[in-house]
């Protein structure tokens, strides 16, 4: 026989769910996860969720297509073949930058946007053809789940599913 | 349960529902099997769409002279399509980024579909200016590509160009903004199908919702993606129509050549974005049994938006007028004079009765929360902001410095047979939508059942 590893708690409602993580965190427990059919908002600092630097990142990103086009205009219109264009200030970066400020704009929020839609599907494990890894598929429509390992607790498994069962779990599996 | 919502604010979700309830009530039609009248609708739609498709293979093998453009008049009727589905295709990004931002719940029922509709509604308007080009099959040259003609590159001075980036980063962040809502939503058809036993669903959904398991980690990623994707289409949103404002406000055409023009034409998208969802709403909320999630509440809070913008793009249409007088330049003075006594008086007035008048009638709360009459006007301002863009267009340009080559526009077959081919190419993609993709964000309205259910607020 399979010794068991990990015990699901289910449950029907959001903040019942909340309620027994608080529960079972001050008792020391560690979840692992929880899997939810749309964001529990509150749960990430109960469970040590820390705050995801994805903005952080889309700044930079951000930045980086800011600079790539700023790039581009000066290569292409200044340095490598410049065009008189209207009487336009075509010896100078800084001085044709107005008509560029557009296109700046647009390479900035394309980077951004796409950089991070990019990093987002990475850090989230998605991709085309991964296969789902939440262990009930009800979680998904209208239930709620604690995924606690075992082997990451020194709390024991029936003290676990004694606090599960009292904090209102609807079915308490193991795996 | 408690709420955090004002309890006088009426509920957003309407018939007790469940978790569960929203779930099969969004999933119901990928579930189901199409009814009669969507396999009727789909048919006409999609013999529109080939004949329009026929009309485009017809420009491209004997050129744009099929179409009824002269040497005064080289804008028309491609451009004006052009302007009317990116207007068209503003609504849906507006409703999800800077309703989001501002925290109005109400999106939640009509953001995904918006947002659908802002795809197909750009893509039939890229279509336009890359037949305009003629040879469509170098449409690549307006990439900054290295190139064999001597390092010419392309105009970033242009706002032809600034169009071309402006148009490809809606479109591809509309894209990506809406998939990234999608792909919770895909998960839970998926679950369903695998717990109905239906493999090929859930292949087919299981692919495309990236393995999606909703994981606390996840979801907090998701949040802030939204956000900040919410931040950054914003000014998006208002920058590509102020762009394609541009391609006519930097031109010295009298007419054209007016600084009002980029706060306008974005309050004038707006205006017909709307319109264009009212349209479809009213409809699908009916053929899919929404009711209670696109509820008349919704109907009249997107009637005050049409009602605002419809006054903003008035009193630019009057600002227009009074400015051409104060300027005291004759050829400003005579390109307003003749828009609305010239031979296109009829197109004029019907822009200013469509755009200006009609939307004022909604200043009475029964007609805005009366479908009927919100479906009429929403047509009516449809037509209404397709004759803004044919006014502004042909009207400045067909009479320009030479009388002698003062001439009508009048459309070939080909023109119309392009725009009625984009009508349908933009509903064959909405009914495909309809039936395969989940029309309401699942986990979104989930998210505010508790605050704003009906059953929540007794």
């Amino acid at each position: 026989m399979i010794s068991t590893k990990e015990i699901h708690g289910l449950f029907g409602d959001e903040e019942v769910l909340k309620a027994s993580a608080k529960a079972l965190v001050k008792k020391g427990v560690h979840i692992k996860d929880v899997f939810s059919p749309f964001p529990i908002h509150g749960i990430d600092p109960i469970i040590g969720v820390p705050p995801t630097r994805l903005h952080i990142a889309g700044f930079i990103y951000g930045l980086v297509g800011m600079g790539l086009a700023l790039f581009m205009f000066w290569f292409t219109l200044i340095m490598d073949w410049p065009m008189n264009i209207g009487g336009k200030p075509n010896f100078s970066l800084l001085q044709n930058l107005p008509a560029f400020i557009p296109i700046a704009f647009e390479m900035t929020v394309f980077c951004a946007a796409h950089g991070m839609v990019v990093t987002y599907l990475i850090r989230n494990n998605t991709y085309p053809g991964k296969k789902n890894w939440n262990p009930d598929s009800r979680t998904t429509d209208d239930k709620f789940l604690i995924q606690i390992d075992l082997g990451e607790n020194s709390v024991s498994k029936e003290e676990i599913e004694a606090i599960l069962k009292e904090t209102g779990a609807e079915e308490i599996t193991q795996k | 349960m408690s709420s955090h919502e004002a309890w006088i604010r009426e509920p957003l979700v309407l018939g007790d529902k469940s978790y569960h309830d929203i779930s099969n009530d969004i999933a119901r039609p990928i579930e189901g099997k199409a009814n009669k009248q969507w396999w009727i609708a789909f048919t006409f739609a999609v013999v529109a769409m080939l004949w329009g498709l026929g009309c485009i293979m017809y420009t491209i093998g004997v050129g744009i002279g099929t179409w009824g453009l002269n040497k005064t008049v080289e804008w028309a009727w491609d451009i004006t399509n052009f302007v009317w589905w990116v207007g068209i295709g503003h609504a849906g990004t507006l409703i999800s980024a800077v309703l989001l931002l501002f925290r109005q719940k109400w999106r939640m029922a009509i953001n995904r579909s918006a947002e659908a509709m802002t795809i197909f509604a750009v893509i039939c308007a890229a279509l336009f200016p890359g037949i305009h080009m003629g040879r469509i099959w170098m449409a690549y040259w307006v990439l900054p590509l290295p190139n064999q003609f001597g390092s010419l590159w392309i105009n970033f001075n242009s706002p032809l160009l600034w169009d071309v980036f402006a148009i490809g980063t809606y479109f591809s962040v509309s894209l990506v903004f809406w998939y990234i809502g999608l792909i919770p939503d895909f998960a839970t058809i998926r679950d369903r199908a695998e717990r109905a036993s239906k493999p090929i669903r859930v292949a087919i959904y299981g692919l495309m919702s990236f393995g999606w398991s909703g994981n606390a980690r996840a979801w907090h990623r998701f949040e802030e993606i939204s956000l900040v994707l919410a931040g950054l289409a914003t000014p998006l949103v208002l920058s590509v129509h102020t762009i394609v404002s541009m391609d006519f406000a930097t031109s010295v055409i009298p007419g054209w050549h007016t600084t009002i023009f980029p706060p306008y034409f974005v309050a004038g998208a707006i205006f017909s974005g709307f319109a264009m969802v009212l349209t479809l709403m009213l409809v699908m909320r009916k053929v899919v049994n929404l009711e209670q999630y696109i509820t008349i509440n919704h109907v009249e809070l997107m009637n005050k938006i049409i009602m605002l913008t419809g006054s903003i793009v008035g009193v630019a249409y009057i600002t227009e007028l009074f400015m051409s007088w104060y300027s005291g330049v004759e050829y400003e003075q005579y390109a307003f004079l003749n828009r609305a006594s010239g031979p296109y008086w009829w197109a004029y007035w019907a822009m200013m009765s469509c755009n200006v008048i009609s939307p004022q009638l909604f200043w009475s709360k029964k007609l805005r929360r009366n479908i009927t009459f919100t479906f009429i006007l929403s047509i009516i301002v449809n037509i209404g902001m397709w004759f803004e863009r044919f006014v502004i267009i042909v009207t400045s340009l067909h009479r320009d410095y030479l009388p002698s080559s003062w001439i009508m526009f009048y459309p070939s077959w080909v023109d119309i047979g392009i725009f009625v081919g984009t009508i349908g190419i933009f509903f064959t993609f909405f009914l495909l939508y309809a039936r395969t993709f989940p029309v309401l964000p699942i986990a979104e309205v989930k998210s505010i059942l508790k605050s704003t259910g009906s059953q929540y607020k007794k």
